[in-house]
């Protein structure tokens, strides 16, 4: 890879919707801007291909968006699943600047589409892309080429020179780069099983990472060994329960297995270990990957009967299926006697009711160690399925911590004049912990065309 | 039920895609594809004839090749349609000539037009290269060709009749005397307006590039227009010269001569914007296997609104006994591989249209579904 000049106004780091959202809105303001891309061209665009929809504040109907989401309840959401661990500063600037992320992409080709069969209920939350996170990167960086943004696939940033706080150049293998700015939006560090490792100890090997395998968190690493301010835990992350036959990397939303609440889950000893009818997706969701990283060898196996058949998203792989407990439990590999038992005692713990998978129906069992608080239909009726679980990790928090100018910050103290940073590499100051349904591509919208804004600025003296 | 390459992985992609539905958006295929768990020969080959082919869900597509799952969509989707259009192909042995169909229209094109050309230098003797008062009647009389043509029409109808009856019966529509129109009106429309080559938001598909454009769907509407204007015009003379005493040649401002070169335009235009994107296409949505049925079929098209217009042309001159046996012999072509090619495509995307009007109303699944699970 060699750039075609040795200097440039503006450096990006990453092409995925931060990066090209800050690169186009460098180039609209008049600089020199290349794009450097991890990852060939096929795979280009980080998480975001992997992506579906963002998040945008509005007060009355938006585009595709129905109704309002005003920046009190958006901001309640926020907190809640946060529990606390944001930048309220950050973060309801964040939601207030959201508003224009639609219009933003739009003006400049970004197809959405009109709520439609699973988005239904999301149609006053979330705004999501016709065809997905693809059609937004292929249409941004024909956009990008459009405006003369020079962009590098297979372009891993290797080295980078950070003075006193200011950065000078970096290399991309042999080659060096030199720029007036330079924005970071190379995303987190989920592909990297090592650095998990550090986090999580040795379980990390047993996850499966659903995000880009480029997300190796190389720049990340380099910017807090120059003296970079950190923020967030290393051990906080968007994991999920997934297929545990799903591709090691890259395996993406349709690796979901969403039939928890419609039946048990019990670990490789065949025993229950959690609640699995205490919530709605998406909060079941966003809590199963880290309980079954607590579980032995991190794996979980979810069993349905008959009855739950066709009740929910169909899953990738299909189910291990036989007509009686012991005989799936010998399929799935684990102790048919203490399976029938768990099922035998779950079933007579299930207390009479009416079954609404609709809403918190309260039929539930008593009397167990571990009870079911909600839809707890005995599972009696053969043929009876079971998919396996595992931990699968979507993208990291731990990042750069950042200004509202999405200037990076030193560890001194000190503010980095022309370091800005964008989309997973500093989501952590806005969601610490929890997930919330397109917050990660609204941090990367806003805080992309911040720092493209800033930057260009910085670079061309304004 | 049949189980082949084709089938199989048609419904292993479908399988992976109804885990994901990003693409819902996108077109019938997909929100099809959401009433069903299972994909079997009768589904997969129902949604094969949703599928336009417009690329979209491809280029936007995240687990595209060289991802590990290697979803092509719509590659899978046109190398099925090939296979399929042979299975209700009749009789059943003429569907062989899917597999390698570019191959024999070309070879069919050759003979027909050399009988042609052999049968107009007989029958005319030494007046072949000469300037005939009544025109073209005067190298083939009116009879012979109407009887020709007649008896090949009549067997085409016969043989696209059988075919698309048997795939209405898979696709388990009613039958046509019974069938509620107003149901199914939707899939009609549908059809004749190219709704699906509109990407999913009225920007057109992404075709010949990522890009979303309207080219190929004004081509196709184009092309799909000029045919049947020429289809008109052949009935509209017909009508008048055996219903009227009114035998050709007709003036320009005729109704006949206006649809012919209307339609003629429109089938010239049409077939070279058509090819002209495919050229520039990237190959990987198109398919493999069915390319030269593609391009056969397009070529034929446009051969017979050029040769029709250049007889036109030359109509007074002495060529026109060239240009007739090579005009005939196109349209002749035409004719015979109706059933056994590209042209069967419009029957089975209007019958899968409809059908999936009736789904998406009643939001059930209705192709496929197997008789147990209906009687339960």
């Amino acid at each position: 890879m060699k750039t075609h000049h040795d200097h440039y106004d503006v450096l990006v780091a990453g092409g995925g919707q931060a990066g090209l959202i800050a690169a186009i809105v460098a180039a609209e303001k008049g600089a020199r801007v290349c794009v450097l891309e991890g990852a060939p061209r096929t795979h280009r665009g980080g998480n975001t291909r992997h992506t579906r929809n963002l998040r945008p504040m509005h007060l009355g109907p938006l585009s595709v968006l129905s109704g309002t989401y005003d920046e009190e309840e958006y901001w309640e959401d926020l907190l809640r699943v946060t529990k606390g661990k944001t930048n309220e500063k950050l973060a309801r600037m964040t939601l207030r600047k959201s508003t224009e992320a639609v219009d933003w992409l739009e003006s400049r080709g970004v197809q959405f589409q009109p709520p439609l069969g699973g988005t239904l209920h999301l149609g006053r939350t979330n705004a999501f892309f016709m065809g997905g996170g693809k059609q937004l990167l292929n249409v941004l960086y024909r956009h990008a080429e459009g405006l003369g943004v020079e962009i590098h696939y297979d372009a891993m940033v290797t080295g980078i020179d950070i003075e006193d706080g200011a950065f000078k150049g970096l290399n991309v293998g042999e080659h060096r780069v030199t720029a007036t700015a330079f924005v970071a939006a190379a995303g987190g560090f989920e592909a990297n099983i090592e650095w998990l490792k550090e986090a999580w100890g040795d379980v990390a090997e047993n996850f499966l990472i659903r995000g880009t395998p480029y997300n190796r968190g190389t720049l990340l690493r380099m910017m807090l060994d120059a003296g970079v301010q950190q923020i967030g835990e290393p051990d906080q992350c968007h994991a999920v329960a997934i297929d545990g036959r799903a591709p090691k990397f890259d395996g993406g939303i349709c690796t979901r297995v969403d039939c928890v609440s419609l039946g048990v889950v019990v670990n490789e000893n065949a025993e229950r270990f959690y609640d699995e009818g205490e919530d709605f997706w998406p909060k079941r969701y966003a809590i199963w990957g880290r309980l079954v990283a607590d579980q032995p060898n991190q794996v979980a196996h979810v069993i349905i009967d008959q009855k739950a058949k066709g009740g929910f998203m169909p899953p990738v792989f299909p189910a291990v299926v036989a007509d009686t407990i012991p005989e799936l439990a010998e399929k799935v590999g684990i102790d048919p006697v203490q399976l029938e038992k768990t099922i035998t005692e779950y079933n007579a713990a299930a207390q009479p009711g009416s079954f609404d998978h609709t809403e918190l129906d309260g039929l539930h069992t008593e009397g167990l160690a571990v009870n079911k608080t909600n839809w707890a239909r005995t599972i009696d009726q053969p043929p009876y399925s079971a998919y396996s679980l595992r931990p699968g990790i979507t993208f990291t928090y731990l990042g750069v911590e950042v200004s509202e100018k999405a200037q990076v910050q030193m560890a001194s103290g000190k503010e980095c004049p022309n370091i800005f940073a964008a989309g997973e590499i500093m989501a952590g100051n806005v969601l610490g912990q929890g997930y919330l349904a397109g917050i990660g591509m609204t941090i990367g919208n806003v805080f992309g065309r911040i720092a493209g804004s800033e930057a260009a600025d910085y670079a061309l003296n304004r | 039920m049949r189980s082949t390459d084709k089938t199989t992985e048609a419904a292993r992609v479908m399988s992976i895609c109804n885990a994901c539905r990003y693409c819902e958006g996108h077109c019938a295929v997909f929100q099809a594809m959401e009433l069903r768990l299972e994909f079997n020969a009768d589904t997969v080959d129902y949604l094969s004839n949703l599928c336009h082919n417009c690329g979209a869900c491809y280029h936007n597509c995240q687990y595209a090749p060289p991802h590990e799952f290697a979803l092509n969509v719509p590659a899978a989707m046109a190398e099925l349609r090939q296979e399929n259009y042979g299975v209700y192909a009749w009789p059943g042995f003429m569907g062989k000539l899917f597999a390698n169909n570019g191959l024999w229209v070309s070879a069919l094109s050759i003979v027909v037009i050399a009988v042609f050309f052999a049968a107009t230098a007989i029958l005319s003797g030494a007046d072949f290269f000469a300037v005939h008062e009544n025109a073209f009647y005067g190298v083939i009389s009116h009879n012979v060709l109407a009887g020709t043509f007649g008896a090949v029409g009549l067997f085409v109808l016969i043989a696209l009749g059988a075919s698309v009856t048997k795939f209405w019966k898979t696709m388990r529509l009613p039958g046509p005397f019974v069938l509620d129109y107003g149901r199914v009106l939707q899939g009609v429309k549908d059809a004749l307006s190219l709704k699906y080559l509109d990407g999913g938001n009225g920007q057109g598909c992404s075709y010949p590039d990522d890009k979303p454009s309207m080219a190929r769907r004004w081509f196709h509407q184009m092309t799909f227009w000029g045919f049947m204007l020429c289809f008109a015009a052949t009935s509209v003379g017909t009508v008048m010269h055996y219903g009227f005493n009114l035998p050709a040649p007709y003036g320009y401002v005729s109704l006949p001569k206006l649809f012919g070169i209307l339609g003629g335009i429109g089938l010239i235009v049409g077939p070279i914007g058509l090819l002209a994107l495919k050229a520039k296409a990237d190959p990987a949505p198109k398919g493999k296997s069915n390319k030269g049925m593609d391009v056969s079929f397009l070529f034929l098209l446009l051969m017979t609104s050029v040769t029709g217009l250049a007889l036109m042309l030359v109509k007074e001159t002495a060529f026109v006994g060239v240009a007739l046996s090579i005009h005939l012999g196109v349209v002749m072509t035409l004719f015979l591989s109706m059933p056994y090619g590209k042209f069967v495509h419009g029957f089975y995307r209007l019958v899968a249209l409809m059908v999936f009007a009736v789904e998406k109303n009643d939001h059930k699944a209705v192709v496929g579904v197997c008789e147990k699970k209906k009687a339960a």
